[in-house]
């Protein structure tokens, strides 16, 4: 059997300006982040990215990587407002395609069930078919006749997702409360790159935890990349929590263009080991001068 | 032996007022967003509904009382989200969310204020707005009532009120429905003429006219506007001892009102 352990930079290699990326996690949890940091140091541009969005789509918003955002909301949970989507949906700068939560799940579920549509009570007399003028309605065959709305597939190129613990071979476990649709972005994508805090050996996922929590399956998943600290500053329970404060900090650059300079300088135009060493050394605050 | 119970400010007039919502609904999911329609819940449960059921705010489904940002002591059932949403789709759920900006009908917007192509202000994005008001009952907290949020037109509409409902078909019809909204000033319900938006009742305190004046539209007013009813001392205990010890729901409560 072949393994598929990768580099975050092989990743971002396998991938092209314009490609549709669907982001798995929710909010400003358990997200790739240090597969979207490598995006954001690349030179990728004009990429459609699909999430139930954090600081994911901040991030890639601010390196100007996205040419269009499907989503139903983008919020960092603690702090309700992403202030880089702020940003970009006031300056008009990101075309955007805005569901229900609920029907963005269903265009995923779709797309993995490789069918053109489901049908949805969701969004019927909202603005939402307005806002996406493409959108049609579909009525039941059946008795009852209902007028449906019909949620196209929202099929990804590559979907990106973090789990807690996996496997060489792309068998990953989630240990926090919830899977989120990671599944779902796997199988809505041609191709999954899943990232993890820690590659272990097949017999170790379920000596630790039930068989259930086994919710990725190697069939999805094309390539495994190693990243302990992967997830942060979202959450990765119960291997870590949300970094509060670091979320502060990123909110508050964010809102003032020196400020944000200042942030990436300081955090975000380096490798992945630079930025995980930089967060190490401001958790452990100013240093004792002897 | 009965220490004198100090009366009830306005925030938890309020929470009593989100909590009877939920009054009747039985062995369905309650979903408060926000503290003064999280307490209400809890408070509902612990009271007069005791068959609801209740999540941790993330993915667990807890039994008994427990407080703000505690976690319950029995765990009775796992409801990640996508658990969530095959719950809304079956209709046993009734949601309390906020909205930003509500009109008479009751349609809200929690996307995008202004144009949305180019909005004033970028909000959350519609959620699970649409979907919940075509599935389940749905009612709403406004914690500052002012014209700004009760107005005449909402810019971008999520959750549907009932001229859209009708106005869409029997398909999104036949699940709607829009309990009450309750601001800091007083409830309302959809009861008007034509289902619109009618002062149901004001809080201790606030009178008619005021509700009038921080409403955006032409608010239907019956001739004779109860008062919201008090917390009893019982509810007042769970409040302020068990529920909500810290006392943060009155930082939530828009000042305008006062208390």
């Amino acid at each position: 059997m072949q393994h598929k352990l990768m580099t975050a930079a092989a990743v971002v290699a396998e991938l092209r300006p314009g490609m549709t990326i669907g982001i798995g996690g929710w909010g400003s949890r358990r997200k790739p982040m240090s597969l979207v940091r490598a995006i954001c140091r690349s030179d990728l541009a004009d990429l459609t990215v699909v999430s139930y969005g954090g600081p994911d789509v901040g991030l890639l918003l601010a390196a100007a990587k996205v040419r269009k955002l499907v989503y139903g909301f983008v919020s960092l949970d603690s702090i309700p407002l992403e202030p880089h989507f702020r940003s970009a949906r006031q300056a008009g700068t990101v075309e955007v395609a805005e569901y229900d939560e609920g029907m963005l799940q269903w265009g995923l579920y779709a797309a993995s069930c490789r069918l053109p549509f489901l049908p949805t009570r969701a969004g019927l007399g909202s603005d939402v078919p307005r806002l996406n003028p493409a959108l049609r309605t579909v009525r039941s065959p059946y008795e009852d006749g209902e007028e449906l709305l019909a949620m196209p597939a929202v099929h990804l190129d590559v979907a990106l997702v973090h789990a807690n613990r996996a496997d060489g071979f792309g068998n990953a476990q989630f240990l926090g409360p919830d899977p989120y649709f990671d599944d779902l972005f796997c199988t809505a994508a041609d191709r999954a790159y899943l990232s993890c805090e820690k590659v272990v050996h097949t017999s170790d996922l379920t000596a630790a935890a039930p068989v259930q929590m086994l919710r990725i399956q190697r069939w999805m998943v094309t390539g495994v990349v190693e990243a302990p600290r992967g997830a942060h500053f979202t959450s990765c329970e119960p291997d870590y929590g949300r970094d509060e404060a670091f979320q502060r900090e990123y909110a508050s650059a964010a809102t003032d263009p020196a400020a944000w300079a200042g942030f990436r300088a300081e955090y975000l135009d380096q490798e992945e080991a630079g930025y995980q060493a930089a967060i190490a050394a401001r958790q452990a605050g100013p240093g004792c001068t002897p | 032996m009965h220490a004198v119970t100090i009366p009830a400010t306005r925030a938890e007039v309020c929470v009593v007022a989100c909590a009877e919502a939920w009054r009747g609904d039985g062995e369905i999911l309650a979903s408060p967003i926000g503290l003064i329609p999280a307490i209400g819940a809890r408070l509902a449960r612990a009271t007069f509904e005791p068959s609801l059921l209740l999540t941790d705010g993330e993915a667990l489904l807890g039994q008994g009382t427990w407080a703000i940002d505690a976690k319950p002591d029995v765990v009775e059932g796992w409801l990640p989200y996508r658990a969530i949403f095959d719950l809304i789709y079956n209709g046993k759920r009734h949601v309390m969310m906020s909205p930003s900006q509500i009109d008479v009908y009751g349609n809200v917007n929690i996307s995008a204020i202004g144009d949305f192509g180019r909005p004033k202000a970028a909000l959350l994005g519609v959620r699970g707005a649409p979907g919940n008001t075509v599935n389940h009952p749905v009612s709403y907290w406004v914690p500052r009532h002012t014209p700004r949020a009760f107005v005449a037109q909402v810019d971008t509409v999520c959750g549907i009120g009932y001229d859209r409902a009708a106005a869409a078909g029997e398909s999104a019809a036949r699940y709607h429905e829009l309990r009450r909204v309750v601001s800091n000033l007083g409830v309302l319900d959809f009861a008007g003429q034509n289902r619109k938006m009618r002062l149901a009742s004001v809080h201790p305190g606030v009178c008619v006219d005021q509700v009038r004046s921080a409403t955006g539209f032409d608010l239907e007013v019956p001739s004779d506007v109860p008062v919201t009813r008090a917390p009893t001392a019982a509810e007042l205990e769970l409040i302020r001892s068990v529920i909500d010890p810290a006392g943060r729901r009155e930082a939530e409560v828009g000042a305008a009102g006062g208390s």
